[in-house]
């Protein structure tokens, strides 16, 4: 059929060239724009793993270009993994991180169903509130934040960050998911509830699934800024032993004015492996979801 | 046994609006009820008070003998299909079937035969792995009626099932709800506000307007036998006409004056009904169908009058003449073949055995 439609109107087709042209202009003005952005994007990232791979002595010669290495070594890398307390610092990374993601997860999506279905007394209120705490800076809170977790007796703890690193990311999920779930149709929890689903069956076998794009987005977020989180750590946070990544290289790696600048490089490039991953991992199952019901409604 | 009873059954959302008003109704084990009206008339509201997912303000209902005003959905033994199918997107169509049963707790082998049976009723056998978003209107239909069937409930319930569908598509519909209610004998509720739907698919139709129902009976009762005006003017299309009369006694029949000096003869057998409002003001109804080209004027309380239409509108089968009567749009059905012209004057015979006399104010029909 394609090609009967095609033979007949070759007219109409060359009326359309400028079209076609003018859509090539765009995308040459995409790629460009996107390649300027790459390169923007991926020169400091660069320049840390050619800094990672230099020896102490390269680095503080000022004579040689700093975008070359002359003698790649991975002493850097190979330091941090056998001596100091890198690696357990990544450790207490990932168990902050691991906790925080799980608990805001579950915080998040019980407050976002209740929120989105149950209509009680000032929800609406609460929902709009629990979006305004979000926008509360961390810098005016940590002070406060300090008092309660010294009497709690978790300063210099890192479990204190389990207990604080949710206040930074339930607010924000909860609004993410709430935008989720009210997008579901009335119908769905409707035709749930004649089948026989109580509530929280209802939120597990058809209110996650069905959001699951709004999920993972949720999830990303509390990764990321549980991963990335600076300001509560170094002030909460003083022994080697307690500490996450993020201030675990800079007092451990910088010793008064010292700057160990290879390890550094190496640590936060390693440091960032774990975001990396989980963004890969979960990308595709967040394409692949939001485009999912795109086509056909 | 499932019948359904409704007993006074008042709904107020808060905010005062009344959406039904205090309805009683009966349905038996078996029975296919549809519920018609215009939209905004509670029927959905009632539908959903049935299946539990709207309180009931006030009134009784019951299903089975059971009084269920506190008993959540899944407890009531009914199944649901929506206006927008309410699939489960994320789970494939032998899935959104067997949810019910799964959550049941039934065996794995019960729900693979029930879902396997439906799925052949239905005609969906081969789409059972895929998910909702790979099938067509129709099928979804069908997935969604299929997830009713396999729960064997006691009473089923639609809202508006059809009316995402395409013309075509909801007359085959149709015929294959009616098929699957005779196959599986299931106390069917449907809601529409489609009356040729309720017509045809109808063991009783409930007529509702404003909250309340207007009349209840078997499809040709309400048809020839309309209790208000507006059960009369909604059943049927091209709707009833209503031309303002009068109702003249002279010589010992009745006679109805219409506008335009046309008089019309009351057959003897209806001068008794009819006769309380002798002398009075009139609604004077009468299909269109009964409204037609000069034919059987041999035949008893046919009579002739002259109308001049002012649009034909040629259906195949028929042609629809639309003329004027004291600012009244009058409608007609005539033979194809007759000499209907817009402004040229037409004679037109008038059936009065199927003639209805309302009264103005109150819209009873008499
Ligand atoms: N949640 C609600 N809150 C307040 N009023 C409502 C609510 N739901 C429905 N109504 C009102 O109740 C009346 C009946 O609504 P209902 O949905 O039963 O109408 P319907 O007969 O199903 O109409 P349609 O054919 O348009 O679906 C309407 O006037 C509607 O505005
Ligand atoms: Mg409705």
């Amino acid at each position: 059929m394609s090609t009967t439609t095609a033979g007949g109107f070759v007219p109409a087709e060359m009326k359309h060239g400028s079209l076609r042209r003018e859509r090539r202009w765009a995308m040459i003005g995409a790629y460009v724009a996107l390649a300027v952005f790459v390169v923007f994007f991926m020169t400091p990232p660069f320049h840390m793993l050619v800094t990672s791979l230099k020896g102490s002595a390269e680095i503080a010669d000022l004579s040689g270009n700093p975008w070359l290495v002359s003698a790649p070594t991975l002493q850097n890398y190979w330091e941090l993994l056998t001596q100091g307390n890198y690696l357990l610092h990544f450790r207490n990374s990932i168990i902050v991180t691991t906790c925080t993601v799980l608990i805001s997860m579950v915080v998040s999506t019980l407050a976002a169903f209740a929120l989105a279905r149950m209509k009680f007394w000032g929800s609406a209120t609460l929902a709009t509130g629990v979006f305004l705490t979000y926008l509360v800076p961390e810098t005016l809170l940590f002070i406060p934040m300090f008092q309660i977790v010294g009497s709690l007796g978790l300063y210099n703890n890192m479990w204190a960050m389990v207990l604080i690193f949710p206040t930074l990311t339930v607010p924000f999920c909860t609004w993410i998911m709430i935008g989720y779930f009210a997008s579901i149709p009335k119908e769905l929890d409707e035709a749930a509830l004649i089948d026989g689903a109580g509530h929280l069956q209802m939120l597990w076998k058809i209110f996650i699934p069905v959001a699951l794009p709004g999920i993972l987005a949720a999830m990303i977020f509390a990764f990321t800024v549980s991963w990335a989180a600076f300001i509560y750590p170094i002030a909460f946070l003083v022994s080697s032993d307690q500490m996450v990544l993020t201030v675990g290289i800079v007092s451990d790696l910088i010793r008064a004015d010292t700057f160990q600048w290879g390890k550094i490089m190496a640590g936060a490039l390693m440091a960032a492996l774990p975001p990396l991953l989980v963004y890969a991992f979960l990308m595709d199952y967040y394409i692949a979801g939001l485009t999912a019901g795109a086509t056909k409604g | 046994m499932a019948q359904v009873t409704l007993r006074k059954v008042v709904k107020a959302y808060e905010g005062g609006v009344q959406a039904v008003k205090g309805i009683d109704l009966d349905i038996a084990d078996h029975e296919f009820v549809v519920l018609v009206g215009p939209s905004g008339c509670g029927k959905s509201t009632t539908l959903r008070m049935i299946a539990g997912l709207e309180e009931i303000s006030d009134g009784e209902i019951s299903i089975g003998g059971r009084l269920v005003n506190d008993v959540p959905p899944r407890d009531r033994d009914i199944a649901m299909v929506f206006q927008n199918y309410a699939l489960y997107p994320h789970m494939t169509v032998f899935d959104n079937m067997a949810f019910g049963l799964m959550l049941r707790k039934f065996p794995k082998e019960e729900i693979k035969r029930r879902v396997e049976n439906a799925a052949r009723i239905l005609d969906i056998t081969p789409l059972l792995q895929r998910k909702p978003k790979a099938l067509s209107g129709g099928q979804r239909q069908r997935v969604a009626m299929g997830r009713a069937i396999v729960r064997d409930p006691k009473v089923f319930l639609f809202d508006e099932p059809l009316s995402n569908l395409d013309a075509k598509l909801r007359v085959q519909m149709r015929t294959e709800i009616k098929k699957v209610h005779q196959t599986v004998r299931t106390t069917t509720i449907y809601v529409t506000h489609d009356q040729v739907e309720a017509m045809t698919l109808a063991d009783r139709v409930v007529v509702m307007h404003g909250g309340v129902i207007e009349q209840v009976g078997p499809p040709q009762e309400l048809y020839h036998n309309p209790k208000t005006r507006f059960v009369a003017g909604f059943i049927g299309s091209p709707a009833m006409n209503f031309i303002p009369a009068r109702l003249e006694n002279g010589a010992g029949a009745l006679r109805v004056h219409l506008p335009g000096d046309i008089v019309l003869p009351v057959p003897a057998e209806r001068t008794a009904r009819y006769s309380a409002l002798a002398g009075k003001e009139i609604l004077f109804g009468i299909r269109p169908e009964h409204l037609t080209e000069a034919k059987n004027l041999e035949r008893p309380n046919v009579a002739q009058m002259l109308a001049t239409p002012e649009v034909t509108e040629p259906m195949g089968m028929e042609t629809l003449v639309h003329f004027k009567m004291a600012g009244a749009e009058i409608c007609g059905r005539v033979d194809p073949t007759a000499p209907a012209a817009p402004g040229q004057p037409l004679p037109m015979a008038v059936d009065l055995n199927h003639m209805h006399v309302l009264e103005p104010q109150s819209g009873r029909v008499l």
